[in-house]
């Protein structure tokens, strides 16, 4: 049985890794998710993980030794943030590339200039398309929660994929709330022994990991990566159910809040969901048809489901906590509507950019994304679907 | 509708007041409210004006902005009644707990909205009396423990066992027992 305890989100996430008891860990501290880091070393210091710790010069060098650690035959966790995440962009790709199930906690936080160290979700959108799956907490329980079905997720036979664990900075990372903290026996249970596979120190059997691969197979090696992303789907769903099997908190690609008959349906990532949850409760009250879609998994990107569950609303407000410069509309948005469109469903949609930096998004703020949705429902497709809300202007 | 107590901390860098939210998140956990409990960061510097808050609640507690309404404020710091507008967003009838050598009489005209219930103690005076440093955050749970029902005198003891237990020294520890005691029988109310 778990007990239910107090504890700040970065403390959740060391005590989550204190469980999982990884063999390598090498990181860098940043904030806000320094005390992660902080919190772990000391568990390292005082005996109660067998973890070897490497203290590294910076987060490239940080992945570098993660990836490295992965494929001699390691379970390797990693934590970062912001310029942190961008400072690990080269070698992303590589540990997807070579299907090493690395877990790194990213604690979102806006990526420079000008520095700022609140949050938003630049950095993890900023490594979307490195391979890597990406799954996005509520709060420091699904924090928590989220890193041992993490690891589980990557490191299965038909996954073998890295993934990254992220909540929002501050608002979770820094909140003291109530964390159901699972028995560390159980835990390890659930989580299992790792067993590496083709491990490089497996010196009886040697071969070559991330050679010259040219215009004669590159492209069939990102063919078969490209391959993965159904499975590790799957995978989500699969260890989501098993983790709600096992400790009664079930998760899945996505959060369906009174979707059923939703006319007016906002869309979000991260700790905004709760906020949302507040305010659709509000307007169910009030006789409004709202609804919340969480999206959980952005990466695998869960396309047919989310058409699935948005095919009835009248109006789509999709909330990016991230710009992407130069592009029409903002990532999260992007992706639903091009899911939506060759589904063939075509909903008014809107595209809310808010909280950049850790501007502050209130339940008003979301009330009023509904107001605009209401009008667009009657209205039809805006010829500008993006909206900036929570920016003096 | 759940019932929700919101309080908002005033204090600033280095006295106490993100440790003092966490500590009553812990002492109102301990009495079976579910809660949240987050300072508001902005660069952080030693003397800076800022602001911690805390969420009690018999619902789990979703949402994830500053409060904006508290029902409850506590202001560490005299010196910020003439810096920070401490009444910002207060409605009729929210308690205000200021640390003070003042009467409620004499704050009451400081302050920009007085439409609450005032209460002043010397948290100060009291931790240095106590503790023998000027850390005047654990004392005001003693007065908060006064006045609402979020938290209690013992309550706050065993919470500050529990967060700083393992950091201070025994003696340092009983004496923050003690400061807690001290506030909860000098706070005076208006």
């Amino acid at each position: 049985m778990g007990v239910r305890q107090p504890l700040e989100g970065n403390n959740a996430v060391a005590e989550a890794m204190r469980q999982i008891n990884p063999d390598v860990v090498a990181a860098y501290p940043i904030t806000p998710s320094t005390e992660i880091v902080q919190t772990f070393a000391k568990f390292v210091a005082d005996g109660l993980v067998d973890t070897n710790f490497v203290a590294v010069e910076s987060e490239h060098s940080a992945m570098s030794a993660c990836t490295a650690a992965a494929a001699a035959g390691g379970r390797v966790m990693n934590v970062t943030s912001a310029n942190g995440l961008a400072l690990m962009w080269e070698i992303l790709y590589i540990t997807a590339s070579l299907r090493q199930p690395v877990v790194l906690t990213v604690v979102n936080r806006a990526l420079s200039g000008n520095i700022n160290i609140h949050c938003d979700h630049s950095d993890a959108m900023g490594a979307r398309d490195a391979g890597w799956l990406q799954l996005f907490g509520e709060d420091a329980q699904e924090a928590y929660d989220n890193l041992f079905q993490a690891v589980a997720i990557a490191e299965r036979e038909d996954v073998r994929l890295p993934v990254m664990s992220c909540l929002d900075g501050f608002l979770v990372s820094h909140s003291y709330e109530l964390v159901e903290v699972e028995d560390d026996d159980a835990l390890r249970d659930w989580v299992g022994p790792y067993k590496p596979r083709m491990p490089l120190l497996d010196i009886n059997n040697p071969y070559t990991m991330g050679p010259l691969d040219l215009w004669d197979y590159y492209i069939e090696h990102k063919r078969s990566q490209w391959d993965a992303y159904p499975d590790a789907k799957q995978a989500v769903i699969e260890e989501g159910q098993r983790f709600g099997e096992t400790f009664g908190r079930s998760y899945g690609l996505m959060e369906c809040v009174e979707l059923d008959d939703a006319e007016l349906v906002v869309m979000a990532m991260g700790s905004t969901a709760g906020t949302c949850k507040d305010v659709v409760a509000d307007l169910r009250e009030q006789g409004v048809k709202a609804g919340l879609l969480k999206l959980r998994c952005f990466r695998p990107f869960p396309a047919p489901e989310i058409v699935e569950v948005l095919k009835g609303a009248k109006a789509l407000a999709v909330l990016d906590r991230a710009a992407s410069f130069g592009a029409a509309t903002a990532p999260l948005f992007s992706e639903t509507v091009s899911a939506l469109y060759s589904h063939g469903v075509h909903a008014p949609a809107l595209n809310i950019i808010y909280g950049l930096g850790g501007r502050e998004i209130r339940p008003e703020d979301i009330v009023g994304v509904f107001d605009d949705l209401k009008a667009i429902a009657k209205s039809g497709q805006p010829s500008d679907p993006v909206k900036w809300i929570g920016v003096r202007e | 509708m759940a019932k929700l107590t919101e309080v908002r901390w005033h204090g600033r860098g280095g006295q106490g007041a993100k440790t003092a939210s966490y500590v009553l998140a812990i002492a109102s956990a301990e009495q079976g409210w579910e809660v949240q409990a987050f300072p508001e960061y902005g660069a952080e510097r030693r003397g800076a004006p800022m602001r911690s808050y805390v969420r009690i609640s018999d619902a789990p507690i979703r949402l994830r902005c500053a409060v904006q309404h508290p029902q409850i404020v506590i202001v560490l710091d005299d010196s910020l009644l003439k810096s920070e507008n401490v009444t910002d967003g207060l409605e009729e009838g929210a308690v205000v707990i200021v640390n003070t050598s003042e009467s409620p009489e004499e704050v009451r005209g400081k302050l920009d909205y007085q439409d609450v219930k005032l209460c002043t103690v010397d948290a100060t005076a009291i931790s240095l009396d106590t503790i023998g440093r000027n850390i005047p955050n654990t004392p005001m749970l003693g007065a908060l423990a006064k006045v609402s029902d979020v938290v209690t005198v013992e309550g706050a003891q065993e919470a500050v066992r529990k967060q700083l237990g393992t950091h201070l020294r025994p003696e340092v520890l009983e004496a923050n027992m003690q400061a807690i005691s001290r506030a909860y029988e000098e706070v005076q109310v208006a």
